[in-house]
């Protein structure tokens, strides 16, 4: 398999109160076309600061990002963004959310229609379509997040914290809508979690990072077979995977309470 | 044990902290409490209590409003008084919202003008009156440089804090889904923001109405606030009293408009929770 997405000694410096910070520092990582890579670590290990470098939002003060071997320069349609917060846009309807996302595409009228249609499908949201965000609960609020960030086919998806703010049992069922409709729609992912069992029971590859500053402490391959039932969680695979990681959390955030938190 | 709830009764069941109460008990409080001031007013004014200089009963109000509105006078002050609110008040929001819109987007604008503009928002409005007239007249243009002046400074600075105060991620996503700044301010930005500023809007000409016996205190006619300085020299406690009785009526309509109006227009911002 080609890599897809390629980070090359990315690192991020602040400068707080004059003094240097540094957030991300010498981060080396490839990911191959349509694989799930989960990024783990404690809060404020500087796992969203990585992904808004590879999503073009933030600048890397070190090394490079490069998509198929382009270098990123800024925020592009060739990649997919799903936010921790609900970032919808609350004065358009479900399906008008969705269709702006395809606004800077050459599709015809009739094709966004068509690929909104799918896309409210494939996440469940058939019925909803003239609902107001508003409207909604929380999962399905991320459901057209997720459906925003894939319709017009981005080669990679972020994914931020994205059920960060769900409650456990409608996480569970987002997580299994999300490889639903991933296996139906391959694409690379990038998914930034604090949640262990997120992590583990979507992804390919586990990337554990360690805090203050962010670097990739480890990086584990996961080689559960797919489609993966929710009660995997409680298979010794699972397990002995998820122990491997916890261990290594552990270690990290222990030192993050050691240490005062950044300020601003 | 039963389980019935500890309810407390009468009106306890009604003063439970930030619980809902029916809407019909909601909106009989409303008419009630004023009700009851008249009612204490009348008392008060027909036992011969206050001596009528001072205070003249609501019939002898009432009246006075009737003899306006039939001589003609109280559709003459209002109209001229209504004129220059909207031409003050819309003057000021012309300028303020591109003013307010690009300071909450650029720090740069934002550190320009914010100290200048927080300055002026503190100075008093009855001070500038000198200026106005040297300025501007003693016309109309003079009334409603007044109420721009009253109403500008605090809108812009609040126009501002809508703007800044939408959800960063509604422009990542923005950015991320390829749209040009321009257009992300346009078409995410604005509507986002939308809700607050109509918000802004309706608080503002609040305050506006509030500056209009300011803007009418030299060399006016007519209008409602010069009505009621006028009265204040032939000692017509019951002019004053009706003119502001119901400059604070017109004032409840705007509001009511624009309630109803932003209701209509941002049906999506009120189904949030």
């Amino acid at each position: 398999m080609t890599d897809r997405l390629v980070l090359d000694g990315v690192g991020k410096t602040f400068v707080v109160d004059r003094a240097p910070v540094v957030a991300v520092e010498g981060v080396n990582l490839s990911v191959a076309e349509n694989e799930f890579v989960s990024i783990v670590g404690s809060s404020g290990c500087g796992k969203s600061t990585l992904l808004n470098i590879v999503g073009g939002l933030e600048e890397a003060t070190h090394g490079q990002v490069r998509i198929d071997g382009v270098p990123v320069t800024g925020p592009g349609r060739d990649r997919g963004f799903v936010f921790q917060g609900y970032s919808l846009f609350e004065w358009k309807t479900v399906a008008g959310n969705i269709r702006f996302a395809l606004e800077k595409t050459r599709l015809s009228r009739a094709e966004k229609a068509e690929r909104v249609a799918h896309f409210v499908n494939a996440v469940g949201l058939r019925g909803f379509e003239n609902a107001h965000p508003g409207q909604l609960s929380g999962g399905m609020r991320q459901r057209v997040a997720i459906a925003r960030a894939l319709v017009y086919r981005p080669q990679i998806l972020l994914m931020d914290e994205p059920f960060g703010a769900l409650d456990a049992q409608t996480r569970g069922m987002m997580q299994e809508l999300l490889l639903r409709v991933w296996e139906d729609h391959k694409v690379t992912v990038l998914f930034v979690t604090h949640d262990v069992d997120e992590a583990i029971f979507l992804a390919d590859r586990v990337v554990v990072l360690a805090s203050r500053p962010g670097r990739i402490k480890r990086d584990i391959p996961v080689p559960l077979s797919r489609p993966r039932p929710y009660d995997i969680v409680a298979e010794p695979d699972f397990v002995a995977i998820k122990r491997d990681i916890l261990a290594d959390i552990r270690e990290e955030t222990l030192k993050t309470m050691a240490t005062p938190p950044l300020p601003g | 044990m039963t389980d019935t709830p500890r309810s407390k009764g009468g009106l306890g069941r009604y003063l439970r902290l930030r619980r809902d109460i029916p809407d019909w008990l909601f909106t009989t409080a409303g008419v009630i409490f004023p009700a009851v001031l008249i009612l204490l007013w009348w008392l008060v004014t027909e036992f011969g209590l206050v001596r009528p200089l001072f205070l003249p009963g609501p019939g002898t109000v009432l009246a006075e409003g009737v003899r306006q509105a039939r001589e003609g006078i109280l559709w003459d002050d209002a109209s001229v008084s209504l004129y220059r609110i909207m031409a003050g008040w819309l003057t000021a929001t012309v300028v303020a919202l591109p003013i307010g819109i690009l300071m909450g987007n650029f720090r740069l604008i934002e550190g320009a003008l914010e100290p200048l503009i927080s300055t002026v928002r503190y100075m008093p409005v009855v001070a500038l009156i000198p200026l106005s007239i040297l300025w501007a007249g003693i016309g109309d243009g003079q009334k409603i440089l007044i109420l721009f002046l009253g109403t500008f400074f605090q809108q812009v600075l609040m126009v501002m804090d809508n703007v800044k105060t939408i959800d960063m991620n509604l422009i990542r996503a923005g950015q991320t889904l390829g749209f040009s700044n321009r257009e992300i301010l346009s078409r995410i930005i604005l509507p986002a923001a939308a809700p607050g500023i109509w918000d802004t809007l309706r608080i503002t000409i609040g305050w506006t109405w509030t500056y209009l016996v300011v803007a009418e205190l030299v060399a006016a006619n007519e209008g409602l606030g010069r009505r009621i300085m006028d009265a204040q020299r032939y000692l017509a406690t019951e002019t004053i009293l009706f003119g502001t009785l119901f400059i604070g009526f017109l004032g409840l309509l705007t509001d009511y408009f624009f309630k109803r109006t932003g209701r209509a227009l941002f049906a999506w911002s009120r189904q949030r929770g």
